[in-house]
C-alpha cells in the first residue's frame, strides 16, 4: 500500500460517498451506544412502564367516555415515545461536540451532512425497536388493531416518520447547546406540555377552550388520531378543526414541514458549530 | 516550497462591543518538513490560527494557503491532505482502540480493507496493539493522546497539526510522545504545534513562532529567540532581606550597574560575560562583604525569560501577572 493509495481521488463529495459515511457514523453510533448497557435498558423499560403504568394504574381513573381507554390510550403512548426521540439525539450530538469529536471529524474529507444523517438514522433504528417492543406490549395488555395488517404497517410507518422528524429537531437541538447535560433537558422539558396538551391521553374537549385550540393544531394530536384512524383504535373525534377531520393527511403534513425545517437548521449549525 | 501559507488572517467571536478579536492578523510560514512550534498562553489565539488553518472556522479576513489548496475554497482538498490532532483527545470512548481507527480511515474514504489494515499498522506503530480491542474508557490519558494522534496519521499526512498534544500529560507520558512527534519529523512531515509548553517547543521545533493576544509578537530559532535577551546571568538568592543593599551595591559594581533586583523573593539578577568565572567572582565578593547567600546559580537564557520580556508574563500564566518579571525562576 503507497501513499499515493490512501489518497482520497475526488475531493467533492457525491452523494454515494455521502450515503457510505452516513453508514459509517450510524455504524459507529450503534457499536458505541450498544456499549452503554444502561441506556439501552433505559430506553427499552421506559416505553415498557409507560405502557403498564397508564393502562393498569391511571387507566381505571381515567374515564375516556365511550371507548375503551386502553384502545384509546396506546397510540397516544407510541406517539409520545416517538417524539421523546429527540432527547438522545441531542445528548449523542451534543456529547460529540463537547468531546472534541466533531472537530475531528469536521477535519476530515468526509461529507458533511454524515455526522447528523448518522446520528438520525441509528437513533431510527433504535426507535424501531423501541416502537416493536412497545407493540408487543400493548398486545399483552389487550391493545390490538383492527383495521388489517396493511394499515397497520402505515401505522408504523407514520410514525417512524414523526420519529425522523423528531431527531432532525433534536439534533438542532443539541448542536445548539453543545453540552449534553444541557442538552438532556433541553431536548426533552418542551416535550412535555406538547404532549400532554393534546390527544394523547385524554379527550381535548376535556380543557379549557384555549388548551383545547392549541391540542386540535398540535402535531402530536394529528399524529395520534392519524395512529387511531390506520390502528382502528377508538377516538373521540368532537371537533371540527380540519386536522381531526383528516388526521392522517395532517400528520404527513407536520412532519415533512418539521423536516422542512429542521433539517437544514441542524445542517446549518454544524457546519457553524464551534465547540472551542 | 512552503506547506503552509498564511497571511493577514483575522478571526473575530461575537459582535459590538461584546466582539472578541481571537487572532488579529496573523501571519505564518511553515516550509515544508519543518517544525514550527506556536507558543503562547492559555487564549492568546493558537487554537482559533489552527482551526482556521485546518478548515474548521473561516477567517473573517486574509487568506491562506495549506498544502497548496485555499482553506476557504478548497477545503475539501485541504482536509484530505492534513491530520489534526486536537487539544482535547477526539476519540470515541466507548469504540475499541481498533474501531476508533478504523472508523477515522473509513471517514477519511479508505475502503474497509485499507482502513483495516491502516488500522493494524498504527495500533503496532503506537505501541497500542495489546490495548487494541479494549474500549478508550479503559485507556489512560497517554495511551489515548497516542491513539488521538494516531488518527490524524491514517492517510500519511504530509503535514500535521497538532494542538497542545501533551496538555495535561505527566511527564513520562509526554516524553513518548514527544518521540512518537520526531518519528514524523525523521519521516519528513512538515507539523505546526501549538503549545504552553516552553521546552516543548524548545524540544521539538525549528522555528518558533510567539502568539500573544491575536498577534505573532516574535519568531524565530530558539536560539535567536534566546539571544533576544543576552546571554547567561547570574542569579543570587540572599538571605536576609536587610542584606539585599549591599549585596546589590556589591553586584551593581562588579556588573556596570546592570543588576536587576526583586525584593519579594530576595532575588538579585546579574548578567554575565564570562561564565563560571563571573560566578565564583560574584560568590567571592559577596563574601567579602558578608552577604549570606541561600541560592546561586548560573543561568543560561529560557524560553520563559523570551515570554517574559516580551509580554511581561509567564507563557504557562493564564493572566498578567502582576509580580515584576524579575520573578522568573
Amino acid at each position: 500500500m503507497t501513499t499515493t493509495d490512501l489518497m482520497p481521488s475526488a475531493s467533492r463529495v457525491g452523494l454515494s460517498q455521502a450515503f457510505t459515511d452516513a453508514m459509517t457514523i450510524t455504524w459507529r453510533n450503534i457499536r458505541a451506544g450498544l456499549r452503554v448497557p444502561d441506556n439501552q435498558i433505559y430506553m427499552f423499560i421506559q416505553p415498557i412502564m409507560f405502557v403498564l403504568l397508564f393502562a393498569y394504574v391511571f387507566g381505571g381513573a381515567i374515564q375516556a367516555p365511550g371507548v375503551d381507554y386502553t384502545e384509546y390510550l396506546m397510540a397516544g403512548i407510541f406517539v409520545q415515545t416517538m417524539a421523546f426521540a429527540c432527547a438522545p439525539a441531542s445528548v449523542g450530538l451534543a456529547d460529540d461536540m463537547q468531546k472534541g469529536l466533531i472537530d475531528r471529524f469536521r477535519s476530515l474529507p468526509m461529507a458533511r451532512s454524515a455526522v447528523i444523517s448518522g446520528r438520525v438514522v441509528a437513533d431510527l433504528v433504535n426507535q424501531f425497536i423501541v416502537l416493536v417492543i412497545m407493540i408487543v406490549c400493548g398486545f399483552i395488555v389487550g391493545w390490538t388493531f383492527h383495521n388489517g395488517f396493511g394499515q397497520f404497517l402505515a401505522a408504523i410507518g407514520l410514525m417512524m416518520l414523526f420519529a425522523f422528524a423528531m431527531l432532525w429537531v433534536g439534533a438542532y437541538i443539541g448542536l445548539s447547546v453543545g453540552n449534553p447535560q444541557v442538552a438532556a433537558s433541553a431536548g426533552l422539558i418542551w416535550l412535555f406540555p406538547v404532549v400532554f396538551m393534546s390527544n394523547a391521553f385524554v379527550p381535548p374537549s376535556t380543557m379549557p377552550s384555549v388548551v383545547q385550540a392549541i391540542a386540535e393544531w398540535n402535531p402530536v394530536s394529528a399524529m395520534v388520531a392519524g395512529a387511531r384512524d390506520l390502528f382502528g383504535n377508538q377516538g373521540i373525534i368532537d371537533s371540527d378543526a380540519w386536522p381531526m377531520e383528516n388526521p392522517v393527511a395532517a400528520a404527513l403534513l407536520w412532519c415533512l414541514l418539521i423536516i422542512a425545517v429542521f433539517a437544514p437548521l441542524a445542517i446549518r449549525k454544524y457546519k457553524a458549530a464551534s465547540s472551542k | 516550497m512552503n506547506a503552509i501559507t498564511a497571511e493577514g488572517l483575522v478571526k473575530t467571536f461575537g459582535s459590538g462591543e461584546k466582539a472578541v478579536k481571537a487572532v488579529g492578523g496573523v501571519d505564518l510560514v511553515v516550509p515544508e518538513g519543518t517544525v514550527v512550534g506556536m507558543l503562547g498562553p492559555n487564549g492568546a489565539g493558537k487554537t482559533t490560527t489552527v482551526r482556521m488553518l485546518t478548515t474548521l472556522l473561516a477567517p473573517d479576513a486574509g487568506r491562506a494557503i495549506v498544502a497548496g489548496h485555499d482553506v476557504v475554497k478548497e477545503p475539501q482538498a485541504v482536509r484530505s491532505k492534513i491530520g489534526l490532532s486536537g487539544q482535547y483527545a477526539a476519540v470515541d470512548e466507548n469504540l475499541t482502540g481498533r474501531e476508533n481507527l478504523w472508523l477515522f480511515g473509513r471517514l477519511y474514504q479508505l475502503s474497509r480493507q485499507q482502513a483495516s489494515q491502516r488500522a493494524e499498522e498504527l495500533l503496532e506503530q503506537f505501541n497500542l496493539t495489546e490495548a487494541a480491542d479494549r474500549t478508550l474508557k479503559t485507556y489512560s490519558g497517554g495511551m489515548r493522546r497516542r491513539l488521538d494522534l494516531a488518527g490524524s496519521l491514517i492517510v500519511h499526512p504530509k503535514i500535521l497539526f497538532l494542538d497542545e498534544p501533551t496538555t495535561g500529560l505527566d511527564p513520562s507520558s509526554r516524553l513518548d510522545l514527544w518521540d512518537v512527534i520526531r518519528e514524523r519529523v525523521a519521516d519528513g512531515a512538515t507539523i505546526l504545534l501549538t503549545t504552553q509548553y516552553l521546552e516543548e517547543a524548545d524540544a521539538l521545533a525549528d522555528n518558533i513562532v510567539v502568539i500573544d493576544h491575536g498577534h505573532i509578537i516574535a519568531q524565530g530559532t530558539a536560539d535567536q529567540l534566546k539571544a533576544q535577551i543576552g546571554g547567561e546571568r547570574i542569579e543570587v538568592v540572599v538571605r536576609d532581606a536587610e542584606a539585599l543593599d549591599t549585596a546589590e551595591q556589591v553586584l551593581n559594581l562588579g556588573s556596570g550597574g546592570q543588576c536587576v533586583r526583586d525584593d519579594h523573593t530576595r532575588k538579585l539578577i546579574v548578567p554575565t560575560h564570562t561564565g563560571s568565572k563571573g560566578l565564583i567572582q560574584v560568590i567571592r565578593d559577596l563574601d567579602e562583604a558578608g552577604v549570606a547567600i541561600d541560592d546561586i546559580a548560573l543561568r543560561r537564557p529560557t524560553l520563559d525569560d523570551v515570554f517574559v520580556k516580551l509580554t511581561g508574563r509567564h507563557a504557562e500564566e493564564e493572566t498578567p501577572a502582576t509580580e515584576p518579571a524579575g520573578r522568573a525562576s
